[in-house]
């Protein structure tokens, strides 16, 4: 039973949406469950906020190692969740809207979080860099054709390749190292693309069908059977 | 007083040759500006009042349930003009009084959808074509009904082509019941599971588990927890620990229950705790930033990344490979392939994702589906080269069969809402 209803209940939505995508009459059913689903997704916010709690009072209590960054969790979940609920310092009240102008929520998203979460942001430039020393090292055919492109998509964007072949004539156009870059990206690179999107395309439809006949349970923890 | 005898004396006279000089002039000049007044008022450029648009007409949008009325109209005559601003569209609905505003549309364009109708409701459009300085009188429509259609009859393309896959996976999965042997080819990067495993067991580390930031709802994420049904049993077997850190409150009860159920399959029900899987954050960098620290602290042997990954894939994939951890990872999304190609020593592109838990299960069924999904791959590389062959012969060839087949194929490819 327990691995019986969630195996109903997937094969029925699965099969909604797919008849709500040629029935207008029963078009709004998909954004019916879509709204079932942020409902389910609203309850089970307490059960992550549950979940962290209690790591983090378990790794402060028993002295773990690194336990006081989980003070710090701690700390700034629940000032957070207070400050969100409560309104706290809101120049409008309790009634005004949780992220009005001047509130503690809103000082606290505008001055810790967002700045925090650009400052991750930002560490992306400094991976891509030691990520393309790795790929674009010329070790071999495949990696030095990589190479190539690559130099020419980086130098087809800068003045430096503007400048560099602008005196190819108008008749061989192509071979202007900026020309040359758009090209890369808009035959090769975008005919690689698409293939992988048909391959996505057709791999979603066919976990769908294994989904929705029942034929994969693994994330039902069913294992094989 | 002789002194203040000689200013007054002084400022008289300025003033009367002041007086003198300006005043003949100021009835002319006070005529000039009248007459130009009275000019400008008769002048047609002035006063910019640009001419209506001509056929306009409100049709109900096919195929829909009855929210969509199309309203369109030829082009002033006027609208190429520099002064003029656009096409300003008002709706009155039965039963309403007055028209009411719902859209303006620059020069230059001759449309606009309304997409706030109601099924089997009366609605006449007004258009009104404006400059800045006047409007042309207002064109009005005729009365328009929306109707709620039954079937939407522009997605047979699509019907069609989701018959022939679905149609395809069936059969191979039937096919496979009856038991059929078929012949999958190898895939490294889930070949590469059970060995990655093995080195963490042999290193004595953790293994590290990420389904991705999105939600149960993206397919991407079930086909991440399926492949970990199959990583936590061999982990249950070998008898190490998995860390597996989610985004998403579902998910994390899911991959729990997924766990639970590998380990109790292994026959080590008692080895399970709920810790292996924690909720971090929903927001993305706060939920990178914990990943990894938790790969720095505890440098596990071996990394897992399957599911949707966003800008997070190089932060994650990089940190991972600066603790020198085996990585495995699979996305569908095509953005951020590149960055796992360079930094993992395995990546599942696309397809691979979605065929691993069926390619690891080995069981036939899961196995004649993933052959119905080459069926429509051979399907879609048909399609291709006819499509070329097409768009290279109406070039070539004047012929009304090689024309209808290129629009044939093309429309076969195209969404058309």
């Amino acid at each position: 039973m327990k691995r019986q209803v969630p195996l109903i209940i997937t094969f029925i939505v699965g099969v909604v949406l797919i008849v709500s995508v040629f029935f207008p009459r029963v078009e709004g059913w998909n954004e019916d469950f879509s709204i079932f689903f942020d409902i389910i997704a609203v309850f089970a916010y307490f059960l992550g906020g549950g979940n962290l709690i209690r790591v983090h009072l378990d790794k402060v209590n028993k002295k773990k190692r690194d336990w006081g960054f989980s003070i710090v969790t701690l700390f700034g979940f629940l000032l957070m969740l207070a400050a969100g609920l409560f309104k706290l310092w809101n120049p409008g009240g309790f009634t005004a809207d949780v992220a009005a102008t001047g509130s503690l929520f809103q000082l606290m998203y505008d001055w810790i979080f967002n700045p925090l979460g650009a400052t991750m942001y930002a560490l992306l430039a400094f991976y891509v860099a030691s990520a393309s020393y790795r790929a674009f090292r010329a070790k071999n055919r495949d990696a030095t054709i990589l190479l190539i492109a690559s130099f020419v998509i980086l130098l087809g964007r800068t003045p430096l390749g503007v400048y560099a072949t602008s005196w190819i004539p108008e008749s061989f156009s192509l071979l202007q190292i900026p020309n040359l870059a758009i090209w890369i990206m808009t035959s090769p690179n975008l005919a690689g693309q698409r293939a992988i999107m048909i391959g996505i395309a057709l791999g979603v439809v066919s976990m769908s069908l294994r989904l929705i006949l029942g034929v994969e349970r693994t994330h039902l923890g069913a294992g094989n059977e | 007083m002789i002194d203040s005898e000689n200013s007054n004396k002084s400022a008289i006279f300025f003033v009367s040759i002041i007086l003198s000089v300006f005043l003949p002039v100021l009835p002319a000049i006070s005529q000039e500006a009248v007459d130009s007044a009275d000019s400008s008022a008769g002048d047609p450029v002035a006063v910019f009042v640009p001419e209506p648009p001509r056929n306009v007409t409100a049709v109900d949008h096919n195929y829909d349930r009855g929210e969509n009325v199309d309203v369109s109209w030829d082009l002033s005559v006027d609208d190429t003009s520099a002064m003029f601003l656009g096409y300003d569209v008002y709706r009155r609905a039965e039963g309403e009084g007055e028209f009411k505003l719902i859209g303006t549309v620059p020069a230059g364009v001759d449309t606009l959808q309304d997409r706030s109708t109601k099924a089997d409701t009366g609605y006449v459009y007004k258009v009104v074509a404006r400059t800045a300085q006047g409007e042309a009188p207002p064109v009005i429509t005729e009365r328009v009904v929306p109707d709620l259609e039954m079937v939407n009859f522009k997605l047979w393309n699509v019907f069609l082509i989701g018959l022939f896959v679905s149609g395809a996976v069936i059969f191979f999965i039937s096919h496979a019941k009856r038991g059929k042997k078929l012949f999958i080819r190898k895939i490294a990067g889930l070949e590469a599971i059970d060995d990655a495993i093995g080195r963490a067991t042999e290193m004595g580390r953790s293994i590290l588990f990420i389904p991705g930031i999105n939600d149960m709802d993206d397919v991407q994420t079930i086909a991440g927890i399926t492949i970990l049904g199959r990583v936590a049993r061999v982990v249950a077997d070998y008898e190490i620990s998995i860390n597996m850190p989610v985004a998403r409150s579902i998910v994390l009860a899911t991959a729990r229950e997924t766990i639970k159920e590998a380990y109790a399959s292994a026959g080590r029900p008692d080895s399970y705790n709920d810790d292996m899987v924690r909720y971090i954050t929903d927001e993305q960098f706060g939920y990178v930033a914990a990943v990894d620290g938790i790969m720095v602290r505890d440098k596990p042997a071996t990394c897992f990344y399957l599911g949707a990954f966003f800008a997070e894939s190089l932060i994650l994939a990089e940190t991972g490979n600066s603790i020198g951890a085996i990585q495995i990872a699979g996305t569908a999304m095509p953005a951020q392939l590149p960055f796992f190609v360079a930094a993992c020593d395995f990546t599942l592109i696309g397809e691979e994702l979605f065929a691993a838990s069926a390619y690891l299960s080995n069981e036939p069924r899961q196995l004649g589906s993933l052959k119905g999904q080459d069926v429509g791959k051979l399907a879609a590389m048909v399609a291709i080269a006819l499509g070329m062959l097409g768009t290279t012969f109406v070039e070539i060839w004047d012929s009304s069969f090689v024309d209808d087949f290129n629009w044939f194929i093309h429309r076969l490819f195209s969404i058309v809402s």
